[in-house]
């Protein structure tokens, strides 16, 4: 073991979103993590809110009007966006980390191809799913306008 | 093992919400466009009679409360991984355990007491 | 990349300094090096302590890509200093700066303790007590068919150079993680036939630090210079102990000593061992 005076090296949470040439799992991680929480977020709210039912349709009116009338709304959008990628990728990592997606193992020969090669196809498609469900779910929020939302 | 029991679950959790958050999210805000869940009629999926059709209907009550558990233990797993990843002691890491069992079963309880109280309402 | 034509270039080498004895933080110092077609970065650190700066400190050994002892940050990628050439890099500027995630000892050089004992935890060998005989006084080998051999071969190939547990983002906030590395040895080791040590590795991996702190960003296999592949390893090995806890597990028949299968006749092509040195109490 080295004795001495040693300083400290690591990253920090700068660590978790941008130091040097990464690939893009990488920030399909970071961004797995920020829309975890902000959905964790929301939905200790929404518990609260929603709970608001069964205390008749004033209750419930209350809470809705005070939504209806503002920017909270557009967090909603939000809060679908985050859901539609947190999910998707969920599925991408629960295929990968429990369902063998990241292949079996090789002889490695160079140049070498490692797991993020094998899911690559995996990927692209679960990013394509993803902009496909924001697309119509935009559509839905944005262009069939609901009364809500003025 | 008890990680591996925990993560596990978190992994079966994720699956669940997957299924029954995803039905929530049509529900709430497809269905202008998809109309597949006529029982609701055409208006919009959180005007009262339409959340009152929802609350007695014993399908979604029963999907409500297992969406509700799956979140919550998955959420709060999820955050507690993140936190526990930040290099706090041993100490901070039980506090946290504490007190997100304490935050979670509270919810919990809140959540499906409104559940089974909205099955009662009076339209 | 590599088929890049190279043209001879002078290299400015922004090279993070510290020196325990003087200096209260790291500092960063420029070198301009005549580079030709070739070199690779360990060149040019050679060229830099005997024309320029003796003081400038670092690891390297076998400069082959076989020993993993000279591990940087250059241009903000972990790799192996031999193993990669400048102009391949750049033609213009390195910033060289030692492996992070790991205290600093001086300039270069990374203090890697904290991950052996990391490794070691993971009890990286064979354990097998149910051939203790054999073990002892070996009559044959232990066949591996391609197919058991493959299992675990890539994993097999680390050399222990610490760019993996460099570029973990876990790594970066949570110092008891155990890392990349050590989770694929023990994967290794669980994924051999021969082996019967699951139930040792099995509480280390299955910990709150443990496997399950890997999220798959894939950063260690993306800077991994010999292939291993560290991230698939972790998650093969996340399968195996979630699959262990639902008591899903295929017990397989393990790998059977040959003296096992023909009795205990020495196979008479294995010559014999060389006397103990040490007396057996």
């Amino acid at each position: 073991m080295a004795e001495g005076k040693h300083y400290p090296n690591k990253l920090g949470i700068a660590g978790w979103a941008f130091r040097g040439r990464w690939g893009v799992d990488r920030y399909l991680y970071t961004l797995h993590r920020i829309t975890g929480l902000g959905l964790l977020l929301y939905f200790l709210i929404h518990i609260i809110v929603t709970t608001s039912r069964a205390f008749g349709p004033e209750a419930w009116a209350q809470w809705m009007d005070m939504f209806a009338h503002s920017w909270i709304g557009y967090g909603e959008y939000l809060v679908f966006l985050a859901f539609a990628f947190h999910a998707f990728n969920g599925v991408r990592l629960v295929i990968l980390e429990l369902f063998g997606g990241v292949g079996k193992p090789i002889e490695p020969i160079y140049p070498y191809k490692t797991s993020l090669n094998t899911q690559r196809p995996l990927m692209v498609i679960i990013i394509l799913i993803i902009v496909v469900v924001v697309l119509v779910g935009s559509y839905d929020f944005f262009v069939h306008t609901k009364p809500l939302f003025q | 093992m008890r990680e591996t029991k925990w993560w596990a679950w978190h992994m079966i959790a994720g699956i669940v919400i997957f299924v029954l958050l995803g039905l929530h999210m049509l529900i709430t805000h497809f269905d202008d466009i998809l109309g597949w869940f006529n029982v609701l009629g055409p208006s919009h999926a959180i005007e009262w009679q339409n959340v009152v059709a929802r609350a007695q209907d014993v399908f979604f009550a029963a999907t409500y409360i297992i969406l509700l558990v799956a979140a919550l233990f998955h959420g709060l797993y999820g955050a507690r991984t993140i936190i526990c990843e930040m290099n706090i002691g041993v100490g901070v890491r039980k506090f946290v355990d504490v007190l997100f069992w304490l935050v979670g079963l509270s919810l919990l309880i809140v959540g499906t007491w409104a559940a089974i109280a909205s099955m009662a309402i009076k339209v | 990349m590599a088929n890049k034509v190279q043209v001879p270039s002078d290299v400015i080498f922004t090279i993070r300094r510290y020196d325990p004895d003087n200096d209260e933080a790291p500092h960063y110092e420029d070198y301009k090096v005549h580079v030709d077609p070739g070199m690779t970065v360990l060149d040019g650190l050679h060229v830099i302590r005997e024309t320029q700066d003796p003081s400038l400190a670092w690891r390297y050994s076998c400069r082959m890509g076989v020993c993993g002892s000279c591990g940087m940050l250059v241009n903000g990628r972990a790799m192996l200093a031999c193993n990669n050439q400048i102009l391949d890099i750049s033609n213009r500027r390195l910033l060289i700066a030692p492996l992070p995630n790991f205290s600093i000892i001086k300039d270069l050089v990374p203090d890697l303790g904290l991950m052996f004992d990391k490794h070691r935890a993971l009890h990286p060998y064979l354990i097998r007590e149910s051939d203790k005989e054999e073990m002892e006084n070996p009559t044959g080998e232990y066949e591996q068919s391609e197919k058991e051999l493959v299992r675990y071969l890539q994993f097999s190939y680390c050399i222990r150079c610490g760019c993996c547990m460099a570029a973990c983002p876990t790594l970066a906030t949570d110092d008891s993680y155990l890392g990349p590395m050590p989770l694929a040895q023990g994967y290794r080791w669980n994924a051999d036939t021969r082996d019967e040590g699951f139930d040792d590795r099995r509480s280390v991996a299955g910990d709150t630090h443990g496997a399950y702190r890997c999220h798959y960003a894939g950063e260690c296999s993306n800077v991994c210079p010999k292939g291993v592949d560290p991230a698939r390893a972790i998650q093969l090995l996340k399968t195996q102990l979630v699959k262990d806890y639902f008591h899903l597990m295929k017990k397989g028949a393990g790998c059977q000593s040959q003296s096992s299968r023909t009795g205990n006749e020495r196979n008479p092509k294995i010559p014999d061992p060389p006397p103990f040195t040490v007396e057996k109490t």
